[in-house]
């Protein structure tokens, strides 16, 4: 136990501050302020793999180490669309998952944001649309922020969930 | 008959169609069989501890349709090619001998509508998005987009008293790929585990069809997100192989080191899960830590956190800066020594031990048995590690320790990740103290159409297999990337039954197989 003790002191606090929200990342209209009264700060992420090739989970799963700390934002992951304000979904949507992403969709209960993550949910990236792909994730269901990258830091998908829970800057 | 003799008739009279020294990764040869011979050639590896690598088809350039199978015994692969005519019927399969080559042919009969002889006859990667009819890698019109059926899949059922099923997935309840796991069970012990994959199939193969030779790579690094360096090395090799090129010393050198990086964060990453998974969460906290200290250094030394551009045809993308070579080993070091303080500290916690030891065990027997391969399989026995039986340049010179255990459970596969995730720091200190002076890279040339070779690569998980074609005009005329994971899910199921449901997740997280790269 003094080891496990010892270990936790000798690391201290490594948690870094959030980066600020970039409305580049927006695609859709500003949010009603209603969604936001509603959410606030207290946001819970269903992750969804649509057919990602798993490198974009990698980065999501960084989320939660200690440098970046998701939790301390009040932004946590949760096990069912239910329980979901906003879907965080990576991948081009697979033809296969196709049924699967829209009943999580339509479980997700509303107001809800959809943030599609990395080249393939914004553009369907090298895989691009087929037989087997249905290409970007807004070829499916509605998205609010795509963020780009293959895959992208941690930092750049913070950004865009905290774009997604943000009001855009004037002007 | 003896497994030599097939190799040294492959070995003799090589030439055409595909016998013969194979382009590529080292020691692999191969031989042109008729149905009888594709038949005792697998009985043969079977009896002498052969290993099934990969099957997979390919239709050559007169339209003949090619089965092929990767063996590998004695540090060496042979690859059988065997020709299905129309009017032959099934081709003989060889799931009975080799349990993994079930969901390869099945995937085959997908794929390329080719069926195997007494093979389960459920489909496996098409599950209802586009119609039966279409074979991808036959056909060249494409169906139109329609939204999909929802289809019934028949799982086999289990019944007795008091027996019910868990249905899960395919979304799962974090941060996980998608896949279906239908658990019969009795009170919380496992009776059963059925895996139905094949959600994240996005059309790969057919893909590759439609870039040149040249660019193949990329997509080939985003297989499987967490092993792009082994795919992407392996489609190089492969590629280098037809074209008759050698890559410099340096670009061999910086592909290892950059193989061993992925490795070492794959498995920083899975010891971290895996404590988590038995409710260690400081396990988690400390070993992405030193994930994400990892992930930087990379970044900045060759450019990415995951490196998924790096390999390129000719040598890497980036060269290791001669201001980057210090900091990288000064993170490794420290990161090493961290890494035995946390062993110390999962070896002594009695909670920890309570949970690893005795789940989820796979014999070395039944390992044997089902073909168990990669990181997973030397947990239980099989010390086959292609970075020491079969090493391409630079790993004759650096001479990896091989980890082995033999007990098989949760406890084997995360000794197994602390040993090579030591080893890997050590030979990326050594990697970095020796880079060879040089390029790091030379343009290649491109191979004749109607060339093909096949690359090899240990990724972290395990082989990663990459055989490739070249078509007219530089471009690709098949490719098919081959995830370990394809012979270890069918394990999994097997690494379940009798344990119950709360660890599953555990047992799961222990062998972190690949669903994208399994899917394709």
């Amino acid at each position: 136990m003094w080891k496990t003790l010892r270990q936790i002191a000798r690391t201290g606090i490594v948690s870094e501050p959030p980066p600020p929200p970039e409305d580049e990342l927006r695609i859709a209209e500003a949010l009603q302020s209603r969604i936001l009264q509603v959410l606030g700060r207290a946001l819970c992420i269903r992750a969804i793999d649509a057919g990602s090739c798993n490198g974009c989970e990698l980065e999501i799963h960084a989320l939660n180490n200690p440098l970046y700390n998701i939790e301390q934002l009040g932004i946590r992951f949760v096990a069912s669309p239910r329980h979901a304000d906003l879907l965080l979904i990576t991948g081009p949507v697979a033809k296969n998952m196709e049924i699967a992403v829209r009943r999580a969709y339509d479980a997700t209960p509303d107001p809800k944001l959809v943030v599609a993550v990395g080249d393939c949910g914004c553009t369907g990236g090298i895989f691009g649309q087929s037989y087997a792909s249905c290409g970007r994730v807004s070829n499916v269901i509605p998205v609010d922020v795509a963020i780009p990258g293959c895959p992208p830091g941690p930092r750049r998908i913070l950004a865009g969930i905290l774009t997604a829970i943000s009001r855009p800057a004037p002007g | 008959m003896d497994l030599r003799r097939w190799f040294d008739g492959a070995a003799e009279q090589p030439g055409s169609n595909g016998r013969g020294v194979i382009a590529g990764a080292p020691g692999i040869l191969g031989l042109p069989v008729e149905r009888d011979q594709w038949q005792q050639a697998a009985e043969d590896m079977a009896a002498q501890d052969g290993r099934l690598l990969a099957l997979w088809a390919s239709r050559d350039g007169r339209g003949e349709d090619l089965v092929r199978a990767a063996f590998m015994a004695d540090s060496r692969v042979l690859v059988l090619t065997l020709a299905v005519r129309e009017s032959g019927g099934p081709y003989p399969g060889i799931e009975e001998l080799f349990p993994g080559a079930g969901r390869m042919q099945r995937a085959v009969a997908d794929l390329n509508g080719l069926r195997a002889a007494g093979a389960d006859p459920r489909r496996w990667l098409r599950h209802a998005a586009w119609p039966e009819s279409f074979h991808p890698l036959i056909d060249a019109n494409a169906p139109p987009p329609a939204t999909p059926a929802i289809d019934d899949y028949p799982f086999v059922s289990v019944s007795g008293d008091g027996v019910h099923e868990i249905p899960v997935g395919p979304i799962h309840a974090g941060i996980i790929e998608p896949g279906h796991f239908r658990f019969s069970v009795v009170g919380e012990k496992v009776l059963r585990l059925e895996e139905r994959l094949g959600y994240v199939h996005k059309g790969i193969e057919r893909r590759f069809t439609e870039l040149a030779l040249l660019d193949g790579q990329r997509l080939a690094a985003r297989v499987s997100g967490d092993s792009a360096v082994a795919f992407s090395w392996s489609y190089c090799q492969a590629l280098e192989g037809m074209a008759g090129a050698q890559p410099p010393a340096r670009a061999a050198a910086l592909r290892a080191l950059a193989l061993e990086l992925e490795r070492l964060a794959n498995h920083l990453g899975d010891l971290g899960a895996i404590g988590n998974d038995a409710g260690f969460a400081f396990g988690l906290a400390q070993f992405s830590r030193l994930k994400e200290r990892l992930l930087r250094t990379t970044e900045q030394a060759l450019g990415q956190r995951y490196l998924m551009d790096f390999v390129v045809p000719g040598g890497t993308r980036v060269d290791l800066g001669s201001d980057q070579a210090a900091p990288l080993a000064q993170c490794v070091a420290a990161i090493r020594v961290e890494i035995e303080r946390l062993r110390t500290i999962y070896d002594e916690h009695a909670g920890l031990r309570a949970r690893f030891s005795g789940a989820g065990v796979v014999t070395p027997a039944l390992a044997r048995q089902l073909g168990l391969i990669g990181l997973a399989g030397r947990a239980s026995g099989q010390p086959f590690d292609v970075r020491c039986d079969m090493p391409c340049d630079p790993y004759g010179a650096l001479m990896p320790q091989r980890a082995v255990r033999t007990e098989g459970d949760v406890a084997a596969r995360v000794a197994v990740r602390f040993d090579e995730a030591i080893e890997s720091a050590r030979m990326l200190q050594q990697l970095v103290r020796q880079m060879p002076a040089g390029a790091h890279h030379a343009p290649i040339s491109l191979p004749n159409p109607g060339a093909s070779g096949i690359g090899l690569i240990e990724g972290w998980r395990g082989p990663v297999l990459v055989a490739l074609e070249a078509g007219g005009g530089g471009m690709i005329r098949r490719c098919h990337p081959h995830d370990p994971s394809w012979l270890n899910w069918p394990v999994l199921e097997h690494a379940i039954i009798d344990n119950i449901v709360p660890d599953f997740p555990l047992i799961n997280k222990s062998f972190n197989l690949s669903y994208s790269g399994h899917d394709l």
